[in-house]
């Protein structure tokens, strides 16, 4: 029974989730009309959870009996959650206040939807990961059908839902038959027997971990089960949809490599071959789907399906540069994807929830600082040399071809190449379009922010990419 | 004997069964006369003189014969196996209860380690007996007493379960024999009487919420016969009205019997000299009080209305429960 | 004895799930369900476990349930929409078949190694009030916490979404 608790393992958790109750009653005891206090206590947890992760960085160990750990990798995710958070939250207000939908709810829920990845990305116990992830997906639930009046983001919140629950369901019974194999929820005592037992897969071990992968691959919007992800990005409210395809997804990854990443290596599991078909099918599929959209919004959501894909490659080659690589792909994809999205929803053409491809007509002239960092976002999604975009790429397309996964990669790179074509387009409308009737910009110095701040994020990273890299290496090393 | 050994644990089961239907059934008939006995007193009237001999203490039982005897009327366009199914659904909710009540030190049912949450969980199939009632029905108002009915009975469900939870803290065990064994010793020792006010708050919310549970004025909501003339059994006629009915006063009784034993010592008599007298007319006795307070209460108050039901079980019992779980919590760690 | 009580309660799981979905009656529906729950509280008292089972019964078929059986009178759904062309019912049943066969395979192959958990039996008192008190406030206690942070979201999430008016 006894059990060394070691809380700073926890330590990032233990602040959002006191934050979580703080913004709850700060938002009730400041009155109904003003959300300002509920906003600037988000935004000072996650900047103290952000503290608290940077100053015990990799230096907590396990806890609870090794059920969290407090290790590197367990940091580098949490940092990126917050980050992202951070970023997302910063620029809701104006979001949410044109929009109608200012309550103090959002910024608790999205809270408690960090609070669920930070488990997800330390969890060293299954259980830990489910209830991580569950807590993630709730908030999300709710967040996606936040624009109440509008139909479309109940339609996006009920499919989500609907499908969410089915998988999760996978993923539980999936959890359950390894549990009833091994005797333990717990990922060390799930390794060893994997170690000492002959035949691994045998009993009911292998569907288990087939359920618990299917499960996973659901989260990050793989295909076969990727057909959630357009209609529940398109119809939840822009920030949302920032944060859920950039967030969850890394969560989704994280946990991924926790569970898969030791035990894959050293067993050689026929993973690789799922994954293999997987990857495929997912880059091909997002790629192809993403050519003929003509909204912004689900351009990104099928593009972020694409990009899933690509990280498959490093879960496919699961070697080290896979993994590191992953690492700092969905880093930095959280911020190029918060930027597209940010801009996205300032350029949108107010009371329509369409997010057309053709609001960006003009945006060269109209507001030439947001049309460059447009541009840099585009163009680090193709992957593009000096961008972050491309070192993303480049380290998990090495890592699968060092692994001989070299069919796959020229997949990716014949995809890559087809990329192009529909993440350049929004530059050619921005700058060669005419169109009547288009207003300027409106002011808004929080979104301006944020976008400059993740442009610069992506081009310094794309510059400068030796230390997250090496942070990364570093996390992985971690995990072993 | 011999033959009959590997058998008598089933045999005993029927026979306590047995006893236990008889003694419901004589409770019923009792308390059907004492509620109408109660009532005209208290409105200044005699009540049933004339027939069914002295102070027409018969009448009941003339009563529960012509139920017996009537005519079994079903809605046509009611669903028949479910009109048929509601009522004994209903009536063994109400009589698995009795499995746990402990009418003397040596005659229980059966005392499962988890007696206490036994009971909440068993009421449970009450709420869907009379759902189910009320759908199958087929009419408005039934189907407004039924909805009236679930929501109250799986509101309140919550202050009676955190209210219940406080004897048990204190006992450290759920099981019923052993709470009242813990009360041994005189009438300070009873639980209500410990941890004051903590626990007489408890007793006071089990003994509100219990009512709401057993729908007794003031929560009668779902029968209000002025509004949806019976509620739930409106349909019901003949022997399946006298199952509903029997099963209302086995449930009045069993929430007071459970007051009973977790807050008021069981079986246990108030003063250590008075041990003499045997623990079943103790039990019995102090159910029995409970009974004629729930009787008393149903005719000197006014019925709530549904929100003011809503109001008092989510902002008044809920909180003070909490509050109440947590300091007594406190008291038994204190006290060591 | 144990083997037989089993099989009943296994049949009637297996049924009453069964009926859950073939019925048409929306509320005929929910109570197989309460039918299904009800047994499974049983498979859990066999298994040692009764604070579970009471805690099945108490919060699944007494609190959920009721809530189903509810939203469902309020809606009065007399019929359901069939729905689904004819060929997207015979899709669905032959991949069901599928399905079944590909289960039926894997599960046939299946051979539990007698180092596995499924063979293991409980400890001493493994069920019990007190035991499974003790689990859930030592081991278990940061998965408990992160549960009650799961359910805050839920509880605010449904208030979000369904009040008109925040």
């Amino acid at each position: 029974m006894n059990i060394t608790y070691n809380l700073p393992a926890i330590g990032t958790q233990l602040v959002l989730g006191a934050g979580v109750i703080l913004v709850l009653l700060a938002d009730l005891l400041t009155g109904k009309k003003n959300r300002d206090v509920a906003y600037q206590t988000t935004l000072t947890v996650l900047v103290l959870a952000g503290i608290i992760c940077v100053m015990k960085w990799g230096s907590a160990g396990a806890g609870f009996g090794g059920q969290v750990f407090g290790d590197g990798f367990a940091s580098f995710f949490n940092l990126a959650f917050l980050a992202i958070a951070f970023l997302v939250v910063f620029n809701s207000p104006n979001y949410l206040k044109r929009n109608e939908i200012d309550h103090g709810e959002y910024y608790m829920l999205i809270l408690i939807a960090v609070l669920g990845m930070t488990f997800m990305s330390s969890a060293g116990d299954l259980l830990i990961f489910f209830l991580g992830l569950e807590t993630m997906s709730i908030s999300l639930y709710v967040l996606a059908g936040f624009h109440k009046s509008r139909a479309r983001s109940n339609e996006s919140s009920l499919k989500y839902l609907l499908l969410g629950a089915f998988f999760t369901g996978f993923l539980l019974y999936g959890i359950a038959l390894i549990y009833g194999q091994v005797g333990s929820t717990n990922l060390a005592d799930i390794t060893s027997y994997l170690a000492g037992s002959a035949n691994p897969l045998g009993g009911y071990m292998g569907v288990g971990l087939a359920l618990l992968l299917v499960g996973l691959l659901f989260k990050m919007a793989v295909v076969p089960f990727h057909f959630w992800s357009p209609d529940v990005y398109d119809g939840a409210p822009t920030p949302v949809t920032a944060f859920m395809s950039a967030a969850p997804k890394a969560a989704a990854f994280a946990a991924a490599l926790r569970i898969f990443y030791d035990p894959a290596i050293s067993l050689g599991l026929p993973w690789d071959k799922t994954l293999w078909i997987a990857a495929a099918l997912t880059i091909t599929l997002g790629n192809f789907a993403a050519l003929a959209q003509s909204s912004i919004k689900r351009m990104l959501a099928y593009s972020s399906i694409t990009h899933a894909g690509y990280l498959m490659i490093g879960l496919a080659a699961g070697n080290e540069l896979g993994a590191s690589g992953m690492l700092y792909y969905l880093f930095t994809y959280g911020f190029m994807n918060v930027g597209a999205f940010t801009i996205a929803w300032l350029v949108n053409r107010r009371g329509e929830g369409n997010y057309l491809l053709s609001d960006f007509a003009q945006l060269g002239s109209r507001n030439p600082v947001m049309a460059l960092l447009m541009s840099i976002f585009m163009l680090s999604l193709t992957g593009i040399p000096p961008l972050a975009g491309f070192f993303g790429k480049l380290y998990v397309f090495s890592a699968g071809v060092k692994a001989g996964l070299i069919w796959l990669v020229v997949i990716a790179v014949l995809n890559s190449v087809v990329s192009v074509f529909y993440y350049l387009r929004v530059m050619v409308i921005m700058y060669m379009r005419e169109e009547e009737g288009l207003k300027d910009l409106e002011k808004a110095p929080t979104v301006a922010i944020t976008a400059i701040l993740c442009g610069l994020v992506i081009l310094l990273l794309g510059l400068f990419p030796g230390p997250l890299l090496d942070l990364a290496r570093e996390s992985v090393l971690s995990l072993l | 004997m011999n033959v009959l050994e590997p058998y008598m644990d089933l045999i005993l089961s029927v026979v306590y069964l047995v006893g236990v239907l008889m003694f419901l059934t004589i409770f019923a008939l009792l308390a059907v006369w004492l509620e109408r006995k109660v009532s005209a007193h208290l409105q200044d009237r005699l009540g049933p003189m004339m027939t069914g001999g002295w102070h027409g203490w018969s009448q009941t039982i003339a009563d529960a014969l012509k139920l017996i005897l009537k005519e079994d009327i079903i809605p046509a366009v009611a669903d028949r196996k479910l009109f048929r199914l509601a009522p004994y659904l209903v009536f063994i909710g109400s009589l698995a209860g009795f499995a746990v009540l402990p009418f003397a030190h040596n005659l229980i049912g059966s005392d499962i380690n988890i007696g206490v949450y036994y009971v909440i969980a068993i009421t449970s199939l009450v709420v869907i007996g009379i759902l189910m009632a009320g759908w199958a029905s087929n009419n408005k108002w039934a189907l407004y007493g039924a909805m009236r009915a679930a929501a109250q009975m799986v509101s309140y469900e919550i202050p009676v379960a955190l209210s219940l939870l406080i004897p048990v803290l204190m006992a450290g065990t759920m099981s019923m024999q052993t709470i009242v064994q813990n009360q041994a010793g005189g009438f300070w020792n009873w639980y209500v009487f410990q941890s004051i006010p903590f626990s007489l708050v408890a007793f006071v919310i089990y003994f509100w919420a219990s009512l709401a549970e057993v729908n007794r004025t003031p929560f009668d909501i779902p029968e209000a016969e002025s509004e949806l003339v019976a509620g739930f059994h409106v349909e019901y006629s003949g022997m399946r009205f006298a199952v509903f009915f029997l099963a209302e006063y086995g449930n009045m009784f069993v929430v007071s019997a459970i007051a009973a034993t977790v807050f008021l010592g069981g079986w246990h008599a108030p003063f250590t000299f008075l041990d003499f007298i045997p623990g079943p007319i103790w039990f019995i006795g102090k159910s029995m009080g409970l009974v004629l307070v729930q009787l008393w209460l149903r005719w000197t108050l006014p019925r709530l209305r549904v929100d003011q039901l809503m109001h008092v079980c989510w902002k008044i019992f809920l909180p003070f429960s909490f509050a109440n779980l947590l300091l007594v919590g406190l008291w038994v760690v204190l006290k060591g | 004895m144990e083997a037989i009580f089993f099989i009943i309660l296994s049949i009637i799981i297996i049924f009453s799930s069964m009926m859950v979905i073939l019925k048409k009656n929306p509320i005929a529906s929910v109570l197989f369900l309460i039918l299904a729950l009800f047994s499974t509280a049983a498979m859990y008292v066999m298994l040692m476990a009764p604070f579970i089972a009471a805690i099945q019964i108490i919060v699944y078929a007494g609190a959920i349930m009721v809530l189903f059986l509810f939203v469902i009178m309020l809606l009065n759904l007399k019929k359901i929409n069939e729905g689904g062309a004819v060929t997207l019912k015979i899709l669905g049943v032959i991949v069901a078949g599928l399905m079944m066969v590909v289960t039926a395979v894997v599960l046939r192959s299946v051979a539990i190694p007698a180092d596995s958990g499924f063979l293991r039996s409980s400890p001493e008192g493994f069920g019990t009030v007190e035991n499974v008190g003790m689990t859930l406030f030592t081991t278990y206690l940061l998965p408990f916490e992160i549960a009650s942070f799961l359910l805050l979201a839920a509880i605010i999430g449904a208030v979000v979404l369904a009040k008109k008016k925040l």
